[in-house]
């Protein structure tokens, strides 16, 4: 049975909502605005709340999610997200107050955001942190922009960002958007960055060079401290994609291996939930000569009385504002729980046991698949499903077919430069237990490539819908319920 | 707690596995120099019941508009939520989800994204939406970028009765690219049409208009609607969506892409985030618009289902020929206002506008009668207004703040020539008794 849309649930007259009535002196609506201004009719649904609510619980159970089983999503640290930090952020002190409050009445978020840009500043190593980006990629244009200005103040003439072949792919667009040309480095066989092409591309004309470490492939640049210097030799700034962090905390900092800009994704490495694409928070950290540039305001602790904070405007060499107000602070509540519950120690065991989770899967399946850099992984690692292409099995194939053990697919498809890529991070949420029944599904679905690859190339057999036809989508483009369209 | 389900045993049988005796040789990678030679300087970690405990003690340094009556608008807004709203997005289901890769087991988020657009798309009158931006100031930002993209021309035009932060971002957003952005004074509160045809020209790429505006005017988007049109600009409106309830929408004003801010539907005020911004174009824009887009289609059983369409648009192919670099959307703000809107529906919402409109205006009024106080600008207002003040407002919003009111915005932190102004904003959660105590506080002022 499919779920019907909204729409199809309306029925004239049906209500599911209960608002006051008016209690002031109404006055007549053509006296308060012109006839021209109003809208004659909006189509919107009527429906009543039980049928509201019970429409989307039956679509929810639709999705797979991390609190019903495992989601090894490579680079995208589909951790378990804790339930104390969900309830704490819904308290009313943080959730219903309004961004341009007196200072006076928001003490308690200003002291949370300021103590948790000095938990980030400490985790990577950096010396100013910025919160204000939304997600991800916002905090890589917010970092570029950065770069930019920095460029700017020293009156360099820079156009080119190098990013190797295994970069995340918001990469290039936020070098795009943020008016630079992006330029390739190629990976050595090794998967690291291939640092004589680095030095060779590394001119007075590059503005920034983008890491992402571990990179993609879940190995770590062991040329850092090399790569560092070759940056820094030209005056161009060393930028580090953080959507890797969660394989080092209290291991290694960004800054101390010579990083100037890093972002943190706080929807991956502290624990703050996905929410199916979003809110996330992506922070950024930078290194002492870049705090200038920072977006204002920045939350700073008033130095002539004891524990006052206030949003900080002056900042004369700002890039200016990111998004409307401050940052997703909903999410910021959340990932301040997580450090506080984990601490030090907790923190360091997560990375390591992150590493510890992705060596135990990429040693359990090494014989199955084709695995294209054998040395020790970080928190992810990268099979390749080459062996069962012979077979006529995509990597597509074995994707959809785990789908039928109820377990979500890797990141299938990238890093770009292994073919039939099976990016797997599993975390540090993960019992060996559960890391066992994924490894018993992969093996069985490798024996079916081979014994029985039609089982495997038509899956998925029992979820809610079977594979989409996505050319129809792009070509139809309904992208909207009407009442002329089925 | 750090969540981490190993014991020692289990961490040394996986060792073993794996064929090494120590964690730290999985480690070897990092050099010895990079390597953090001493413990993260952090608070020590805390037990799940200390936690709640002062983390609600410092929730409780700050006042809620639970503890207060607020009059605070510019951009986020202190409307009533249906139950119903959380507790849909507390489903696991939904919220521990991520994007949707497989879409076959993550119809439940495609479909509602789905929806979202259509509902947006009905509310604003507008023939397509993506699933949202990060919140009205990125959305407007966007919007200006694809307008360059679709025209070739490098100016934008926006008039200073546009929210202030949003033109902030707008100057961020573009500071890498080769543009203009024109801002214009507004006359009287509303952007002047005959200013607009004058700074028009063949360089102009859109003109952003805000409506209601910034001080909660309405705009003359009828006549400015024409000259934008005629020169080959595109028209870019930033509509209140909760005023879209009673007020015309921009598909009817023929706008080419409209935007907003989506708190107001479904989502708390969050200390400004997280928020949503909507955004809606022509169908002829599609293919250049941001972000995220879900379609319809079906399975090879013909049985309906969404995925994410022209995906090719923007990171996952062409990398380098990418307009926009937002690559996920803020969906379960998206979701709450999707249910908010199955919610109040078609009466429901209206109902919310019309309760916005009469009781701001109520309010005016009252103001408008007390010693002192003007209201700023003599023309049509949704559900905020600006009124000029007889002592600082800042003063105003400090006395009134002993008495719990947050009694607006004080305008003389934009540069806008309004610093003896606060700007006020009501909505429906407002009483005529919570109005009327305002008022007797502004009367006792010295």
């Amino acid at each position: 049975m499919i779920e019907k849309l909204i729409f199809e649930l309306s029925n004239p007259g049906r209500i599911g909502f209960s608002l006051p009535e008016i209690d002031v002196p109404q006055k007549k609506l053509s006296d308060i605005l012109p006839q021209e201004k109003l809208r004659e009719n909006q189509n919107l649904p009527q429906i009543s709340e039980v049928d509201v609510v019970r429409h989307f619980t039956r679509l929810s159970v639709l999705n797979h999610h991390v609190d019903k089983r495992f989601y090894p999503l490579g680079s995208c640290t589909m951790k378990y997200n804790p339930k104390l930090n969900e309830e704490v952020s819904r308290f009313s002190g943080f959730s219903d107050i309004h961004p341009l409050q007196p200072e006076g009445t928001v003490q308690g978020a200003l002291k949370l955001m300021y103590e948790l840009s000095e938990y980030l500043k400490e985790i990577g190593g950096v010396d100013a942190v910025t919160l204000q980006p939304s997600a991800g990629a916002q905090g890589e244009l917010t970092g570029l922009l950065i770069a930019s200005a920095y460029h700017q103040k020293k009156n360099h003439r820079r156009s080119k960002v190098l990013i190797p072949d295994s970069a995340h792919g918001t990469n290039p667009a936020s070098v795009v958007t943020a008016g630079y040309s992006p330029v390739q480095v190629k990976s050595d066989e090794k998967g690291l960055v291939d640092v004589e092409e680095l030095k060779k591309l590394t001119d007075q004309d590059v503005a920034a060079v983008m890491l992402t470490n571990p990179n993609t492939l879940g190995l770590f640049e062991s040329q850092i401290e090399k790569i560092e210097k070759i940056v820094h030799d030209v005056d161009a700034l060393l930028y580090m994609d953080g959507a890797n962090l969660n394989a080092l905390m209290g291991i290694a900092r960004p800054g101390d291996m010579g990083f100037d800009i890093v972002h943190f994704n706080l929807h991956k490495t502290f624990s703050t939930p996905h929410g199916g694409g979003g809110p996330g928070s992506g922070p950024l950290g930078v290194k002492k000569h870049l705090a200038p540039f920072l977006p204002v305001p920045l939350v700073e602790k008033k130095k002539d009385q004891k524990e006052s904070y206030f949003l900080n405007y002056g900042l004369p060499d700002s890039i200016g504002k990111m998004l409307t107000f401050y940052g997703n602070f909903g999410v910021m509540v959340k990932a301040y729980a997580y450090i506080r519950s984990c601490g030090a120690s907790g923190l360091k065991n997560v990375s390591e046991s992150a590493v510890l989770n992705a060596n135990y899967l990429m040693a359990s399946l090494g014989d199955y698949f084709d695995l294209p850099y054998k040395s020790f992984c970080m928190h992810e690692f990268v099979l390749s499903g080459t062996k069962q292409k012979k077979r006529g099995v995509k990597t597509l194939d074995i994707a959809k077919r785990l789908l039928d053990f109820g377990l979500h697919p890797p990141t299938i498809y990238f890093p770009l430069i292994v073919p039939e890529a099976l990016m797997i991070e599993p975390t540090e949420s993960e019992s060996r237990e559960s890391l066992d029944e994924f490894v018993s599904c992969m093996i069985k679905i490798a024996k079916e490539a081979e014994e029985n690859p039609e089982i495997v190339k038509s899956a998925p057999h029992n979820t809610p819908v079977l594979r989409l036809d996505e050319v129809k989508a792009s070509r139809e483009l309904n992208v909207r319920w009407s009442k002329n369209v089925k | 707690m750090d969540y981490v389900p190993h014991t020692s045993k289990d961490k040394e049988r996986m060792l073993e596995k794996i064929g090494v005796e120590s964690l730290e040789k999985l480690l070897g990678s990092i050099p010895e120099k990079m390597r953090l030679k001493r413990d993260l300087n952090l608070p020590s970690p805390i037990s799940e019941l200390e936690l709640k405990e002062h983390l609600k003690k410092l929730s409780q340094k700050n006042k809620s508009s639970d503890q207060m009556v607020t009059f605070l608008g510019g951009g986020a807004y202190d409307h009533f939520i249906p139950s119903v709203v959380e507790h849909i997005l507390s489903r696991p289901e939904f919220y521990t989800a991520y994007t949707p890769y497989q879409a076959e087991v993550s119809q439940g988020t495609l479909q509602s994204i789905y929806e979202y657009q259509s509902l947006v798309c009905e509310l604003t009158g507008m023939e397509v939406s993506n699933a949202s931006m990060y919140d009205a100031g990125s959305a407007v930002a966007e919007a200006a970028i694809l307008a360059f993209s679709r025209t070739g021309r490098k100016e934008v035009l926006v008039f200073d009765s546009t929210n202030p932060f949003y033109l902030d971002v707008l100057r961020t957003y573009t500071r890498g690219m080769d543009i203009k952005i024109d801002l214009r004074k507004s006359q009287k509160g509303i952007a002047d049409p005959a200013d607009l045809k004058n700074a028009l020209s063949e360089k102009t790429a859109g003109v952003i208009i805000q409506n209601p505006n910034f001080f909660g005017l309405l705009e003359k988007v009828e006549e400015i609607e024409p000259l934008v049109h005629s020169s080959g600009a595109l028209l870019i409106l930033v509509c209140d969506p909760i005023s879209l309830g009673i007020l015309k929408p921009p598909g009817e004003y023929k706008a080419d892409i409209a935007v907003g801010e989506g708190q107001s539907l479904g989502n708390r005020q969050n200390f400004g985030g997280p928020f949503l911004g909507y955004f809606t174009a022509k169908k002829e824009l599609i293919r250049r618009m941001p972000g995220r887009i879900i379609g319809a289609t079906q399975d090879h059983q013909g049985k309906r289902g969404f995925v994410m369409i022209l995906q090719t648009r923007e990171q996952h192919i062409r990398r380098e020929r990418a307009t926009s670099n937002i690559c996920t959307n803020q969906a379960l703000c998206a979701l709450a206002a999707c249910i908010y809107l199955s919610l109040l529906g078609k009466t429901g919402l209206k109902k919310v506008a019309e309760l916005c409109l009469q009781k701001s205006h109520y309010l005016a009024d009252r103001i408008r009668q007390t010693e002192g106080f003007k209201i700023k600008f003599d023309h049509p207002f949704f559900k905020e207004f600006v009124v000029q003040t007889p002592l600082p407002p800042q003063k105003i919003i400090e006395t009134l703040l002993e008495k719990e009111i947050l009694a607006g915005i004080a305008l003389s932190q934009f540069k806008l020539g309004l610093d003896d102004c606060l700007l006020i904003s009501v909505t429906e959660k407002r009483t005529k008794k919570q109005m009327d105590t305002f008022v007797e506080e502004l009367r006792k002022l010295k």
